[in-house]
């Protein structure tokens, strides 16, 4: 399990030491209080694409409380994730936490028998008593063999931060991918259906392919990996998967990620570029939707447009989407601050960043919204927590956790993201009070 | 290990910080990781609430762990108090915190801050949220008022104190609001509020009343109890939710003030005696209703359900294990066994297997209602952003009674609709295949007929049963009755049909099985 450690580490000793990225932009680093989700969070959106999975979390009461309330919607119907809770006697060695957590899947296993894998998700507490949950799916693999497959990931709040639990859990499947080493396009990171429909029709009208997305919409048909794949990662937070890929023979093609026209583009035009394909041929296939974008796009670039944005740290989507606001819809980035900054994912969209008028990494969260009030942006990105707070405080804000959850990606949803971004100020100008 | 898909209830330092979140001037510091300030979102998303729950968390991260954790926990602290200045400071443990065993609650003890510092004990993998809330209100109070004196009474108008309404709370904000009216009506002077809105340097005045007001046992009844000991405070039993227990109330405080409540009785307002006895309501009567929720809610639902509304209670249950005996006596009052889990799908079983008329319930069991095609009104906690209504609309005392009556006979009412629309589409101008009239010759058949359709429950219990079938007639037979009694009224005759070894059933089936269960 590697999170947060493997990424730039932040200065302990001195908390606000500054670093560089690339030769101009000072980097604040900071420690403190963080008002981010952990991995956990990502089961919120793992569990409704990948359609033949369970995610069960082995930890406590809190694990459970977070899941429910990060769904943010409880619908309450049987969902496709929970939470095996320790009690007192697991921790008293009253009861072999082994044999409980065997008792549990079995019990599971026997209520859903739709469930193909099974994906033990680890928690602080697990982490905390040293649960091996790794040993236990092997174990329990072997136990259910030919039913169900079983891999063990951390969605710990000590080791990973929001949509790093993707990460961990991307990376538990590359070990059980099929070997091959055929020429191939592997997309790695979660979008919703409708745009990686869009993106497959695309690839095929640039005649790149085969392409294949990590994750699938069912567990069992996981794609091949081998010296012939070429990897496109459609989240920044897949760095670790992309590693894991790597060591499977994979090869990275370095990129922006593709939120925009310019990110879209270029994201398409590297893969271009890495199958022997011209860029005409790229310009060809997107003429049409670059049209069809720009034309939606240009009403919200007057409501954007000399706005200044502040980005609180969240899902790692915050370099990508301040290059987009800055570049096309023509904002001003005062802060954009990341939960971490990994050079790793983010070398090309760093190129194409405008200077904001801060870049931070990490969060020290009282201090920061003191920075916010005194930079009074117009619009807010944050998460649920803040949110109210913030508009109570006169600012405008937009709820961070819908970037992660909404058809964002794309030329066809370009209009969409940037309204995403509008809607709050256009609310604000509405209302009479 | 418990497999859990949902929770009625969270950690116990949710209960914490709800009471944290409740008061002026009083800040809490938890130790934990990352990931648990998810917490705030309840109050600010569902609450709405304008402030972030004054809670601090330290944040720790794997790689402190080698390190020193008490360092961090110390640093916070200072921080803390130095950004917040409370007048109170709450220190506890989050459930992997409590594994570190770093006793952040003896350090803050021990730094020597000018304030009250309150060290509270959590246990994560045995307790939950309210009993989390319940116990660090009562260490507060009494971390703050153990070894004073009794201060001098009698002296003006009788006082009381409302204890227990918080954040997260059921309707709370509008109980207060309810609960003072009565107490006014009796001449007594609301002293302290508490938690909800109180300021530490409120606490120290909770001695000067009388009495206490019990609001939420869930939450006060600890600190009554302390109270009545220490300060010879007695308190209420009675929650007044409902009719008949808001006149109680009125007795009982008349009771400990020695006072008369004859006249304030006499001038109470209220429409839901008249409403339940108008002959609109006789379609009240006796309709099965399902009641859970946490205890002091649930208990009185059953209540009203019974001696005000005229339903029966055919099942009564919580989640709240502390209060377990309570529950378990007045299911019995009503013949029932009360149902006390706090698995979600056990009371989904349950609800399936009783097939009310209407559920009473969290939101969680509105949707297992709302799934089961069964009318639902929701009466208790855990909370949605739907149970902060922008009006008034209390619970509790004769407004709320008012309110109970609405909440509770509105979804039945919405059920007859259905019932009728579904009553009226064999008719020629309300059939499946018309449009609304008014919507002109062009309009086709549109979403409300399609929803009159739905199957609400009475497809064959089990498609894949044994080989019992219903003959054409029956089957047409068993359509004409009302969608939401159809799903029992087939399985009652598919059992009829199975116990007696029927391979076929006719309408003679359906009504001889429809005569021997009766009603």
């Amino acid at each position: 399990m590697t999170g947060i450690g493997n990424t730039s580490a932040p200065a302990d000793a001195d908390q606000c030491a500054p670093a560089r990225v690339g030769d101009e932009l000072p980097l604040l680093r900071e420690r403190g209080q963080r008002q981010v989700f952990c991995g956990l969070a990502g089961i919120v959106w793992l569990h409704r694409k990948i359609q033949d999975a369970f995610f069960l979390v082995v930890g406590s009461r809190t694990c459970a409380h977070l899941l429910q309330s990060a769904a943010g919607v409880m619908i309450f119907a049987e969902p496709r994730f929970g939470t095996a809770i320790l009690q007192d006697r697991d921790l008293a060695g009253m009861a072999d936490c082994n044999d409980e957590l065997d008792r549990v899947v079995a019990e599971l296993l026997a209520r859903r028998p739709d469930i193909g894998t099974l994906f033990l998700v680890g928690s602080c507490p697990s982490e905390v008593i040293k649960l091996d949950l790794d040993t236990a799916a092997e174990r329990l693999s072997r136990e259910h063999e030919g039913r169900v497959r079983i891999l063990a990931y951390s969605g710990s709040g000590i080791e990973t931060t929001f949509t790093q639990g993707e990460d961990t859990c991307l990376t538990a499947l590359v070990p059980e991918m099929p070997a091959s080493d055929d020429p191939a396009l592997l997309v790695v990171g979660t979008l919703p259906d409708v745009v990686e429909d869009q993106f497959r029709r695309l690839f095929e009208q640039l005649g790149i392919g085969p392409v294949h997305f990590l994750p699938a919409r069912q567990a069992g048909e996981l794609p091949p990996v081998g010296a012939g794949t070429k990897l496109l990662a459609a989240q920044p937070f897949v760095g670790d998967t992309i590693a894991a890929l790597g060591k499977r023979g994979a090869e990275l093609i370095a990129a922006p990620y593709p939120f925009g026209i310019e990110g879209t583009r270029a994201w398409l035009g590297a893969a271009a570029d890495a199958f022997g394909v011209s860029q005409g041929k790229v310009d060809d296939v997107c003429e049409a939707p670059i049209a069809r974008a720009e034309r939606g796009l240009s009403r919200y670039r007057q409501q954007l447009g000399g706005r200044r944005i502040s980005f609180l740290p969240d899902s790692q989507l915050e370099i990508p989407l301040a290059r987009f606001l800055a570049r096309e819809c023509g904002m001003e980035l005062a802060e954009v601050g990341v939960p971490y900054l990994d050079r790793r994912m983010m070398g090309a969209e760093l190129e194409l960043l405008p200077r904001p008028e801060r870049l931070s990494e990490g969060q020290d969260l009282e201090v920061q919204l003191d920075r916010l009030r005194a930079d009074r942006p117009d619009l807010t990105v944050c998460g649920l927590g803040l949110a109210n707070p913030l508009e109570a405080e006169g600012l405008t804000t937009k709820w961070s956790i819908e970037l992660v959850f909404s058809p964002v990606h794309g030329f066809d949803q370009a209009a969409d993201l940037a309204e995403l971004f509008a809607r709050p100020l256009n609310r604000r100008a509405r209302l009479a009070f | 290990m418990q497999l859990t898909v949902w929770t009625y209830e969270g950690p116990p330092h949710m209960g914490a910080m709800r009471i944290a979140a409740s008061m002026r001037d009083v800040h809490c510091v938890l130790h934990a990781p990352q990931g648990d300030t998810y917490a705030d979102l309840l109050f600010t998303m569902i609450a709405r609430n304008a402030k972030r729950p004054p809670v601090t968390y330290t944040t720790f991260q794997a790689r402190d762990l080698g390190g020193d954790t008490a360092e961090l926990v110390r640093r916070t602290l200072r921080d803390t108090v130095e950004r917040f200045q409370p007048q109170a400071l709450l220190v506890g443990e989050a459930c992997t915190a409590e594994l570190l065993q770093d006793q952040p609650g003896a350090l803050a003890e021990g730094m020597g801050f000018d304030i009250p510092v309150i060290p509270l004990e959590l246990p994560a993998y045995t307790r939950k949220e309210n009993w989390g809330a319940g116990e660090t209100f009562f260490a507060l109070v009494r971390g703050l008022l153990r070894g004073r004196p009794v201060p001098e009474r009698g002296n003006g108008a009788p006082k009381a104190n409302l204890l227990g309404p918080t954040a997260l709370g059921f309707r709370c904000r509008d109980d207060i609001t309810e609960v003072t009216k009565l107490l006014d009506s009796l001449g007594i002077e609301v002293n302290v509020v508490a938690p909800a809105g109180a300021s530490p340097m409120d606490l120290l005045r909770l001695p000067e009343a009388d009495f206490n007001v019990c609001l939420y046992p869930e939450i006060a009844h600890d600190s009554c109890a302390w109270l009545e000991r220490m300060f010879k405070q007695p308190f209420t039993r009675t929650v007044p939710i409902g009719v008949g227990a808001t006149v109680d109330f009125l007795r009982e405080v008349g009771g400990l003030i020695g006072g008369d409540p004859a006249q304030a009785i006499a001038a109470a307002q209220t429409r839901l005696p008249w409403y339940s006895r108008s002959v609109d309501s006789t379609y009240l009567t006796g309709k099965r209703v399902f009641i859970f929720g946490d205890a002091t809610h649930a208990i009185a639902a059953a209540r009203v359900a019974t001696e005000e509304l005229g339903f029966d209670v055919v099942g009564l249950g919580t989640y709240a294990r502390e209060f377990s005996r309570e529950v378990r006596a007045a299911a019995e009052k009503y013949g029932v066994e009360a149902l006390i889990t706090d698995d979600y799908l056990a009371v989904e079983a349950k609800v399936l297997e009783l097939a009310p008329e209407l559920v009473l319930g969290t939101q969680m069991e509105r949707h297992i209602a709302k799934r089961a095609g069964i009318p639902c009104a929701v009466i208790s906690a855990p909370v949605h952003v739907q149970d902060f209504p922008a009006r008034h609309a209390p619970q509790m005392g004769f407004e709320g009674a008012n309110v109970l009556f609405d909440t509770w006979v509105h979804p039945l009412m919405m059920g007859l609709e259905e019932h009728l629309i579904a009553m009226f589409r064999e008719d020629i101008e309300f059939n499946d295949e018309a449009a609304p009239s008014h919507l002109g010759p062009a309009a086709t058949r549109g979403g409300a007929e399609a929803r009159a359709d739905a199957p609400a429950g009475d497809a064959p219990a089990d498609a894949s049963d044994d080989d019992l079938t219903w003959d054409m007639d029956a089957e047409r037979e068993l359509r004409k009755i009302p969608f939401f009694v159809r799903g029992k009224a087939r399985r009652n005759t598919e059992r009829y049909a199975r116990e007696r070894g029927l391979a076929t059933i006719t309408i003679e089936t359906l009504y001889d099985a429809k005569a021997h269960f009766g009603r």
